[in-house]
């Protein structure tokens, strides 16, 4: 049978407020030592109250225009109730019946366009503290430990209505999500350092069978691929249970990565009541239309708009287009690359850019596992290689050895070309004696050439290449060769 | 010389301005009286006396320096569950039994930056949780007027070290009459402020809805002094209201011709004692003769509700206030646990008392799903009406007056069995948290020697109000002069 999957995601973001949400704290705790970010009130000491950021109001405001939603006119925060030791008050400041904003969407690329994926609500929180779970080696005694540093960082939930119909979807959507979030400036969407995570609820039914099977909830993916596969999985483990007649439970799985595997997890930490209830230190919000279309203004220019105008503008292809926005900064350093190249047809340079951006930069990229923000390559250097390869000092070829010695070490093009000899070689007068020879050692391809084989001269411009490492300007060497022939 | 007793702060302020005694001499008198009764009246759970001493003379210095204030050098006890950097808050549970909080709350900040000086943490039922004091993890407080009754509470230490001469004024917190019932008890004044009036930082959260700080004095004047120190916008706490602050003394005028007191028929509940019910009539009678106009006729049918709507507002926000008490971060931690779990559970069981427990499970049963629309969300119904009843009550009366309790101090242990009885106590006062407007409590008399409060209900921020007609009344009747002999009835 025919299976359809419906999945829907519950993005949490930690927010790039200066501050805590509740509190004056440092939110910047990374490389701080454990429970140093901290004060009565994100400690949940007796007597302490909580004030709202402002800051990361704001930015859960914009995140929620950028995804199309209403932003209420009232909002307020609740309590979630639960015992656990990373909870300093033993409750949560969320929202609950009255978030901040409700209905929106996000476009995502599949086959033949775009699709809408349906945004259900985006609320405001905080973040819990971090648990360290250890064992002591000599005895074997279980223990944990509480860093209350990440403990009242702003959060923001993020929750998609079940619109998602494969592991690839979701991929897409989280993909264009996180685009979003950076664009706006308002979180880094780092999902391996846990200040972007995602919890998944997946289910199949009979294609075509409007009705649903039990909804799993899938935890604990702690990267892009880590979602992907567990997804995968899911789908996989409950289309075996059907086809064998057998019953999905309502449940909740964690994915661990080890076993490439979800598993239940039915300990007594995921059965809550979460008793809601209006958090009274906190008076409802009100915000006014005026706000709101002041933050509306303050938006910056988002991946789909950014997208069509590449298309337009420099007559990027979609796809082309779609990779080179996907990251503000790529697209950033983009267009920065253009500003400085001096003269020419702007489509040509575009596309001269694009193509190095999504190949070789891709391509190490991909090798040294980093990102367009870590690169030592300026624009205002790549430009200058790119001069170097305009005005023929540079064969494209060359480029690319010496593209990969900048990438790495972080030096110019010139610096590079002259300390390794690499400068392709113009000179008729330099090129003269190698030409010579390849002349006088290749008879047959002169024959061939002057019986009117335009092939046998490609084969000598070759040799003389080979001749002289690449240095040689396949160009000049070609005019030289056809000079000689005819001389001959 | 040796400091007379029962000074009131504008009175000792009046002696420290002229040099007629000293800080430090009124401290030790209030050190000395609480050697003298403290062992009967158990009004404190920490006395600082040496603090108290080093606050006072640093407050001499002050006054000979000629920058001080009304309260500077005057000795006052804070209710113990107001946190105060460096000494313990304990809130009378063995869960905060040795905390010591790193912070002041903002009312105790405030008081410091007049130069308080404070002689000990006030005496309380766990957590606020509690009329009679009896509910203290540690000992109960005893009654000035007959140690064998209790003196009201929560904030039952307040009034008794007040009424009894061991500091000159004290703090108390009030979420259903946890100020105003003990006053009344002890026949000394006690404010609960209009909700938002008085920060709530460091305040340990019973109800955080209904909570408020306020003064427990000797008299009106001091009540209003008091107010004017404490009163104010806090940034620390988003309740608070951010609404310029009067000189609460400059209402302290002793007429009240014209104007319209209303008492409500309903505050005149079943169960009410008699001899209050003539007590209070007899108050109003001299309101009367002072030139206001009582108007016999106000209802407000919604008030048998209050008990029940306090009792699901109150204990569900206190089942989250308290869920922060899990032995893991501060307090008491219970030993040889086997697991996390059953460290958190066992560190529950023994470091809350039996009333404390029962409010925890009633909020968890009254936020539980399926029960939430029944019970919470009803009770917040119930609650928008109450304040409604009450604000169209005051668009015909410039003050509501009724009794702050239906009947004289309790026997101690009279009502431990029956919480509902207990509950029943401040049938009068709760229904004022629930609308967040003023109260004030004043001494109205007496009944076989046992104090009787009167209750003066005002609409939000109308503390001024309410003031005048509690010194109008005091300078009429006097009934606060009378001191309470501090012994048992010897029955
Ligand atoms: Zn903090």
């Amino acid at each position: 049978m025919e299976y359809e999957t419906v999945i829907g995601l519950e993005v949490h973001a930690q927010l790039l407020t200066k501050s805590k949400m509740f509190c004056s704290c440092s939110t910047d705790y990374a490389d701080a030592p454990p429970n140093t970010h901290v004060c009565p009130v994100c400690l949940g000491m007796p007597g302490v109250l909580p004030t709202i950021n402002r800051q990361a109001i704001e930015y859960a405001i914009m995140t929620a225009l950028a995804l199309n939603c209403t932003i209420a006119e009232h909002t307020r925060f609740d309590r979630k109730n639960y015992p656990y030791p990373d909870l300093m008050k033993g409750y949560q400041i969320s929202q609950y019946d009255n978030p901040l904003s409700h209905d929106g969407w996000l476009a995502i690329e599949v086959e033949g366009g775009e699709r809408r994926i349906g945004i259900t609500r985006v609320h405001q929180e905080e973040d819990v503290a971090k648990l360290w779970h250890r064992t002591e080696p000599a005895t074997g005694e279980t223990y944990s430990l509480v860093d209350v540093n990440r403990a009242g960082v702003p959060l923001m939930e993020i929750v998609s209505e079940p619109d998602l119909r494969s592991p690839e979807e979701a991929r897409q959507y989280l993909m264009k999500l996180r685009s979003i979030l950076q664009y706006l400036g308002v979180s880094t969407g780092n999902m391996e350092e846990g200040s972007f995570r995602c919890d998944a609820n997946i289910s199949i039914r009979p294609m075509g069978n409007g009705g649903s099977t039990a909804k799993v909830e899938v935890k604990n993916m702690n990267s892009f691929k880590a979602v992907y596969r567990a997804l995968e999985y899911e789908v996989e483990r409950q289309r075996k249970v059907l086809e064998k007649g057998g019953k999905l439970v309502q449940e909740t799985r964690g994915w661990v990565e080890e076993k490439g595997a979800t598993v239940s997890q039915r300990s007594k930490e995921y059965a809550h009541d979460y008793r809601y209830f209006p958090e009274p230190d906190l008076p409802p919000l009100t915000i006014s239309r005026e706000m709101v279309e002041e933050l509306r203004s303050r938006l910056p220019e988002l991946p789909d708009d950014r997208r069509d105008r590449f298309m337009s503008q420099y007559g990027l292809s979609r796809y082309d287009a779609n990779l080179l926005t996907a990251s503000r900064a790529q697209a950033d350093y983009f267009e920065s690359c253009l500003e400085l190249f001096p003269g020419g047809e702007g489509e040509k340079k575009a596309k001269t850019v694009a193509n190095w951006l999504l190949g070789e930069y891709a391509r190490l990229f991909n090798v040294t596992e980093t990102e367009i923000t870590e690169c030592r390559v300026e624009p205002r250097h790549l430009v200058e290689m790119l001069g170097l390869i305009g005005e023929g000092t540079l064969s494209t070829t060359m480029a690319k050895a010496v593209f990969e010695e900048m990438f790495h070490s972080g030096r110019r093009a010139p610096e590079i070309v002259q300390e390794k000899g690499l400068a392709q070689v113009s000179a008729a007068s330099e090129l003269e004696a190698v030409v010579a020879q390849v002349l006088a050692d290749n008879a047959q391809a002169v024959a061939d050439y002057r019986q009117g084989r335009e092939q046998a001269l490609k084969f000598m411009v070759g040799q003389v290449m080979r001749a002289t490492r690449g240095q040689a300007n396949p160009q000049v060497v070609n005019e030289m060769l056809v000079k000689k022939l005819e001389e001959g | 010389m040796m400091a007379k007793r029962y000074l009131s702060i504008h009175e000792a302020h009046e002696l420290l301005a002229k040099g007629e005694v000293s800080s430090v001499e009124l401290t030790e008198a209030a050190l000395q009286r609480i050697d003298e009764v403290e062992e009967k009246l158990r009004a404190f759970v920490t006395v600082t006396r040496e603090l108290a001493l080093e606050q006072a003379r640093h407050a001499d210095e002050r006054i000979k320096s000629g920058e001080f204030s009304v309260l500077t050098g005057i000795p006052a006890m804070i209710k113990d569950n107001m946190c105060t950097r460096g000494t313990r808050t304990t809130c009378a549970s063995r869960m905060l039994e040795s905390f010591v909080p790193p912070y002041d709350a903002a009312v105790v900040e405030k008081l410091n930056a007049q130069g308080m000086v404070m002689v000990g943490k006030g005496n309380m039922d766990e957590f606020a949780m509690g009329s009679s004091n009896e509910h203290s993890a540690f000992f109960p407080a005893h009654n000035p007027w007959d140690l064998e009754r209790v003196p009201g509470g929560s904030s039952g230490g307040a009034a008794v070290s007040v009424a009894a001469g061991e500091c000159i004024y004290a703090l108390g917190s009030d979420t259903g009459g946890s100020i105003r019932q003990p006053a009344g008890f002890c026949s000394v004044v006690g404010l609960k402020p209009t909700y938002g009036r008085v920060s709530r930082y460091g305040l340990v959260a019973f109800a955080s809805s209904l909570d408020q700080i306020g003064p427990v004095t000797r008299d009106v004047t001091d009540c209003a002094i008091v107010l004017n120190a404490i009163a104010g916008y806090d940034r620390q706490d988003s309740t608070s209201v951010d609404r310029p602050v009067p000189d609460y003394t400059k209402s302290l005028v002793p007429d009240i011709s014209g104007l319209r007191i209303g008492v409500p028929r309903e505050y005149f509940v079943e169960g009410m004692e008699s001899g209050v019910e003539q007590v209070i009539r007899q108050a109003i009678g001299k309101l009367e003769e002072l030139g206001a106009e009582i108007d016999w006729d106000v209802s407000l049918p919604d008030t048998p509700a209050a008990l029940a709507c306090y009792y699901i507002i109150a204990p569900s926000e206190a089942m989250a206030n308290l869920a922060r008490y899990d032995g893991v971060k501060y307090g008491y931690s219970a030993p040889e646990a086997k697991s996390m779990w059953d460290a958190m559970e066992k560190t529950r069981q023994y470091g809350f008392g039996p009333e404390v427990k029962r409010r925890i499970m009633l909020g968890t049963y009254a936020l539980s799903a399926g029960y939430y629309e029944a019970y919470y969300l009803k009770a917040q119904k119930v609650r928008t009406l109450i304040a409604r009843e009450f604000s169209e009550a005051f668009a015909q009366c410039d003050v509501l007056v009724t009794p702050t309790s239906p009947t004289v101090p309790f026997r101690i242990g009279e009502k431990m069995d029956d919480p509902l009885q207990m509950y029943l106590s401040d049938v009068c006062t709760l229904p004022i948290n629930i609308a967040g407007i003023p109260g004030i409590s004043v001494p109205a008399g007496f009944v076989d020697d046992l104090p009787v409060g009167m209750q003066i209900l005002g609409e939000p921020f109308s503390e001024e109000m309410l003031l005048r007609v509690a010194f109008a009344y005091e300078q009429a009747t006097g009934w606060g002069e009378r001191k309470p002999p501090v012994q048992g009835k010897g029955r």
